[in-house]
């Protein structure tokens, strides 16, 4: 097979953040420094360690609703068992033991009783906010607790003027990338995702495996809540209502992983979040206000979305079945 | 020593038989007199008996925050008193969720409507749809461009001035001068007037640079820790930052604390003063904080809803606005200050 350079999705987008970059570094004093960048990193990196795990769901074409819920109930949890001196060890277990069972039960709901993860996720992400909202912690904002000092570098402090976020980006990355691209359910999750049916008939057990990739976007949740937290110091549960959910599908989608499921990886994830980083970045230096940065967030991904669809117009080659 | 105090005691003790038993003698003879004479309050029956099945509603932006719980814990233990009944609507930071509240609050017709506006405009004309049908309407803290029967709440663009004369004290000519400015959403009563008031000071303070003014979405913590890291990394010698409440600026304080300024930057604040208020002054998050009294704001909140359901007149022929005293907050006066918690407030 002839290699050369496909100008897929992918590609698009590392274009669009290479040129915003390379405009910013020209045009905006102060953009291009080593201390910006890695702020610009920091930024992003719980964007981007979402992004990864939505990547995981929506590779297995499903999609998780519920993360945003994921990331703050369970973290919250586990701040406010540590507060009340439940110890490291317990806290943790106990808020990654919620985490896990939520995301079964979006497994069960999706795989067995067979309801869209559109729907399905959504409800249950609104029910695990609603538990956590009406009366299991005192607050709807936890602060962290001095118990969990000995994670806090998590989210705090930085390795030779790296913070350490953004190793925990990129550590995630790393995983999910080598767990994607060279283990079996990895493998799995793509032939899910891209042909159910046809995954079926060549073994796979299609259902726990979907079941699976839900809990994986879950862990991935409390581990970005936990990076959060140890960051602002607290752990906010109202973001839940917050458009975040949002963010994490703009990036996923505009790294170029197909909603329809099967395509990209974690490399894509790490692009999209690179651009949205960037403009939020610039944009924040360039002090413009909050309404006109959500309009050209939005009118970014419109170019990207629109871009593919005029370089890879979708036909029945192209299509799949299932396609959103 | 110890037999001057037992000395002493047994005098005192003396003295305090012979009252004890003069008044018995005096109470016995005049039981009979005095149980003629004891008598009622006139006012007290009809004062209780008004305020059955009366019905109070609280419309909060969001509950779950130390200023919603406190205000209504104060509500719902008036209602226990009074015996009116009280209940909570929360629009969870839905401001479309809240004006559909409000929508069938008004054919619901309950007494009074507690109400938190999200901003300026949004509730205002069901507000006054409310109070034509009726209804006396108490706007709370956040309020809108229109009065109705009551406001209780802080005067935000005040206390946008007292932050702002704080930080043009502290960055004066020595000093960079160079301010950020945080916000909540765009047009929320703790964004507009309290731009306006910061504005009021700030154009008389000609040392004084705006280097970034950033909202930070609907308060989120997280979003006010990354616009302040990038602003640190643009401009190093930033001197003051005007933050906009307290549990957005813990992100505000960490990203000074992880870029190593604590006490270089000057931090100002506000909220409700409680718990959070002074343990961010004493671990040095903040420098200056004005508190708007939660626990003041729930006793002239709650003594507007009886003045409400005592109410006669026709709604909306008075209007009665309420500024809370603000109070200001600095490292050497936080010992004295009462931050409260859930548990203090009546």
């Amino acid at each position: 097979m002839k290699r050369s350079i496909v100008f897929d999705q992918q590609m698009i987008v590392f274009l669009l953040f290479a040129v915003i970059f390379i405009a910013f570094s020209l045009f905006l004093p102060g953009f291009f420094s080593i201390g910006n960048v890695v702020t610009l990193l920091r930024t992003v990196s719980v964007l981007g360690i979402l992004g990864l795990g939505m990547a995981v769901v929506v590779i297995g074409r499903g999609i998780d609703l519920s993360m945003i819920a994921l990331l703050t109930v369970p973290t919250a949890l586990v701040l406010s068992l540590a507060g009340a001196g439940y110890g490291l060890g317990l806290s943790l277990l106990a808020g990654l033991g919620v985490a896990a069972a939520v995301a079964v039960l979006n497994g069960i709901l999706v795989a067995y009783a067979e309801i869209p993860s559109l729907f399905a996720t959504l409800a249950v992400g609104i029910g695990l906010a609603g538990v956590g909202q009406s009366g299991l912690f005192e607050y709807d904002i936890v602060p962290w607790p001095k118990s969990l000092d000995t994670i806090a570098w998590l989210g705090r402090g930085d390795y030779w003027g790296i913070p350490y976020s953004v190793f925990a980006f990129a550590a995630a990355a790393v995983v999910v990338g080598t767990f994607m691209l060279k283990t079996r359910p990895g493998l799995f999750i793509y032939a899910i995702g891209d042909n159910p049916s046809a995954a079926r008939i060549a073994g796979i057990s299609v259902r726990p495996m979907m079941i699976f990739q839900y809990v994986i976007s879950a862990v991935i949740s409390v581990f970005a809540g936990l990076v959060l937290a140890a960051s602002a110091n607290n752990m906010d549960t109202r973001i839940f209502n917050l458009t975040w959910i949002y963010d994490v599908i703009l990036v996923v989608v505009l790294g170029g992983v197909g909603l329809s499921g099967g395509r990209g990886g974690a490399l894509n994830v790490i692009v999209g979040t690179l651009l949205i980083g960037t403009i939020i970045n610039g944009m924040t230096i360039m002090n413009i206000s909050y309404e006109v940065q959500n309009l050209i967030k939005g009118v970014v991904l419109l170019i990207a979305i629109s871009l593919d669809s005029v370089i890879n117009p979708r036909n029945e080659e192209t299509a799949q079945q299932g396609d959103i | 020593m110890r037999t001057r105090k037992s000395g002493i005691g047994r005098k005192m003790l003396k003295a305090l038989a012979t009252v004890a038993s003069v008044t018995a003698v005096l109470a016995s003879g005049a039981s009979k007199v005095l149980a003629q004479q004891s008598m009622d309050d006139p006012a007290r029956a009809a004062y209780y008996q008004q305020f059955k099945g009366k019905r109070v509603v609280f419309v909060p932006v969001f509950m779950g925050l130390d200023l919603t719980e406190g205000w209504s814990r104060a509500m719902k233990l008036q209602s226990e008193r009074l015996g009116y009944q009280y209940e909570v609507r929360n629009s969870n930071f839905n401001t479309a969720a809240g004006a559909q509240t409000l929508t069938s609050l008004i054919s619901e017709k309950p007494d009074v409507i507690v109400v938190q506006n999200p901003d300026v405009t949004s509730y205002a004309k069901l507000l006054q749809k409310a109070e034509a049908a009726g209804i006396h309407v108490i706007q709370l803290n956040m309020k809108t461009n229109t009065l109705t029967y009551g406001f209780v709440g802080a005067n935000v663009v005040q206390l946008g001035e007292l932050q702002a004369e704080a930080v043009v004290k502290k960055c004066g000519p020595s000093t960079s001068g160079k301010v950020l400015i945080l916000d909540g959403p765009p047009t929320s009563p703790f964004s507009a007037y309290m731009q306006y008031g910061y504005d009021n000071v700030l154009k008389k303070a000609p040392g004084i640079t705006v280097v970034s003014r950033q909202s930070t979405g609907d308060y989120e913590s997280a979003k006010a820790k990354s616009i302040t890291q990038v602003v640190l990394q643009q401009h190093p010698d930033l001197c003051g930052v005007l933050g906009v409440w307290d549990n957005t600026d813990v992100g505000t304080a960490a990203a000074i604390k992880e870029a190593g300024k604590t006490g270089k930057v000057f931090v100002t604040t506000s909220g409700g003063g409680g718990a959070v208020s002074c343990k961010g002054l004493e671990d040095g998050s903040w420098d200056f904080y004005v508190s708007y009294d939660v626990p003041g704001q729930a006793r002239d909140l709650t003594d507007l809803v009886s003045a409400a359901l005592q109410d006669k007149e026709k709604v909306g022929t008075n209007k009665i606005v309420l500024y809370t005293p603000l109070i200001s907050y600095t490292k050497d006066n936080v010992k004295e200050q009462s931050c409260w918690v859930l548990d203090n407030i009546h």
